[in-house]
């Protein structure tokens, strides 16, 4: 028999009962430090990523909206996104995260988790079994923040500010919250791994965030109508410098949004990080390209909004699809998307102002159909061990899940921010006056001025 | 004494200042202008929309001289802001009544 035990040297008299227990009480204190380790690797990770997607709001989102509208509107755009940091985060401790990841039906959570009762530090098996359960509710709450910021860019420059406050607190509670439940909470409709009737892969949220934002962005932006002016008076961004600097912490802060989906910090966060990156890459190409040929040359402007468009396509496949499926999905996205807001937006005449709809809304939709087509299970086996996961693989069937899955994202996004723009109109009145709108949002609703010329 | 006021280029503004400074004209204003006479602008695209950017950037230079300086003041100017081609700018010659100095109340040409 071998002498297999590392520890103390059997000393005289110790009984082989007496050495079984050591042994096994060895191997739970073992078994105790192993989970410590995995849970210290994937909290660490994880509460990084929570803190890169809130970047990707303040100062990320702010600074790319806020270098594309004119100047007069610089604080009134990045206060629009800076108020989603508070007002969501306040509204999700006391609610949302309840309705969107606490038991329920197949469509909303329930009120259990009112006050973020229940919500601590041990883990939840069900939703990520290595890290508290408070860490993935703070991680959660960053996209709930940047999703309603995202709408904002539709609606830029003619929106008062109370109203938008009020239209946000609806529409986190009545389109938000049930898209989460139902793609990632327990039981939810089109949720892939915990019962979902329709499994609609989404890893990161292209339905959850991008398609919901960017059709009620397009919601938004028909119902308030052009800014004055549009689209004879020129309105050109009034500073890509800071466009650029938003959309680089965007790209960064991304590594959060989607590799952080793993919810852990093992090689399905290696997947999705990379995939990430190289469907970056490849828009930003595909875009420039495109504008390139049609326009003569590449613009800064184009090359980084190509990139996002990349990562937002990329959200919905970055924990199921390889590295050139990835390519692949980037540089499709770049030159739809880049046709999207050049020639469809001019051909219906929407004032969308800052491409909320064609960046967010067709990406994501394009996003998650494409997600069905190059998801592999050798990348993640979500349906089980060698079960064939989308279209190239072998499994067609999912686009239809794929297909139910934005369905059910446009028809809500649509009918309940209609609801909503109609309630908070009747309420308060959403659009700001004539008047407050060539003063410029930062006078009119903010009583400031965003750059002091005079001093 | 007499006014100039002079629109030209802003990368001649350096060589205009220094043809000034050399034959004794030190004070004089400077202000940043757009404008354009029969110079065309040029377009920006900016996500597939196109902008016609035709007020370009100038530099406005007034100075006040004597009568007797004036030639020699506008012969400066020219030579140092001349290219040649169009976009030079333009030269403003107009009679002024009275310059003081804030400073000591002097009046007229010890002022300038």
């Amino acid at each position: 028999m071998g002498q297999a035990v590392p520890s103390a040297a059997p000393a005289a008299g110790v009984s082989q009962t007496d050495r079984i227990a050591a042994l096994e009480k060895q191997n739970a204190d073992n078994a105790v430090a192993i989970a410590a380790a995995q849970t210290a690797g994937d909290n660490g990770w994880m509460l990084v990523s929570a803190a890169l997607v809130l970047m990707m709001s303040i100062p990320g989102l702010a600074l790319f909206y806020g270098g594309l509208v004119r100047k007069k509107n610089i604080l009134g755009t990045m206060m629009q996104t800076f108020a989603m940091a508070a007002v969501i985060t306040v509204l999700w401790g006391l609610v949302t995260y309840s309705l969107a990841f606490g038991e329920g039906n197949a469509f909303i959570g329930g009120l259990h988790n009112v006050f973020l009762r229940g919500v601590g530090l041990a883990p939840d098996v069900k939703y990520a079994a290595t890290i508290p359960l408070q860490t993935f509710m703070v991680y959660q709450l960053m996209f709930a923040i940047i999703t309603p910021a995202l709408i904002t860019g539709a609606f830029a420059e003619r929106m008062k500010f109370s109203a938008m406050l009020l239209f946000m607190v609806l529409w986190a509670l009545i389109v938000y919250s049930p898209m989460a439940h139902m793609v990632w909470g327990k039981g939810g409709f089109l949720n892939a791994t915990l019962g979902g009737r329709f499994p609609c892969l989404d890893f990161a949220g292209g339905t959850v965030v991008h398609v919901t934002s960017g059709v009620s962005a397009l919601v938004t932006a028909l119902y308030l109508g052009k800014r004055l002016g549009y689209p004879k008076v020129p309105m050109p961004p009034h500073s890509v410098v800071l466009s650029f600097i938003g959309a680089c912490l965007l790209w960064v802060g991304w590594f959060g949004f989607n590799a952080g989906s793993a919810l852990s910090a093992g090689t399905l966060a290696t997947s999705a990080f990379v995939a990430t990156h190289f469907g970056a890459a490849a828009a930003a190409i595909g875009w420039s390209v495109a504008e390139w040929i049609r326009q003569g040359k590449p613009s800064a402007l184009g090359a980084i909004s190509g990139a996002v468009a990349g990562l937002v396509a990329i959200t919905p496949a970055s924990g199921f699809v390889s590295p050139m499926s990835a390519l692949w999905i980037g540089l499709i996205a770049g030159v739809v998307c880049y046709l999207m807001v050049v020639k469809v937006k001019a051909a219906f005449g929407y004032d969308d102002s800052l491409d909320a709809f064609g960046v967010h809304g067709a990406g994501g939709t394009l996003g998650a159909i494409l997600t069905g087509v190059f998801a592999n299970s050798a990348i993640n086996p979500i349906f089980g061990a060698g079960k064939a996961t989308g279209l190239l693989e072998g499994n067609g069937h999912q686009l239809l899940n794929q297909a139910v899955g934005v369905a059910i994202a446009w028809t809500l996004s649509i009918a309940g921010t209609l609801v909503i723009l109609f309630v908070v109109d009747k309420v308060i009145g959403l659009r700001v006056s004539e008047e407050d709108e060539r003063e410029g949002l930062d006078l009119s609703q903010h009583g400031e001025e965003g750059y002091d010329w005079a001093h | 004494m007499q006014k100039i006021e002079a629109v030209i280029q802003p990368s001649k503004l350096e060589a205009v200042k220094d043809a000034l400074v050399e034959i004794g004209v030190e004070g004089m204003t400077i202000t940043e202008a757009r404008g354009h006479g029969r110079q065309k602008g040029h377009t920006e695209f900016y996500r597939g929309r196109e902008y016609s950017v035709d007020l370009l950037p100038k530099v406005k230079l007034e100075v006040v001289v004597a009568d007797d300086m004036l030639d020699k003041a506008i012969l400066a100017i020219s030579g140092a802001a001349r290219t040649g081609t169009i976009g030079d700018g333009k030269i403003f010659v107009s009679k002024i009544d009275e310059a003081i100095r804030i400073r000591n109340d002097e009046r007229g040409e010890i002022a300038l």
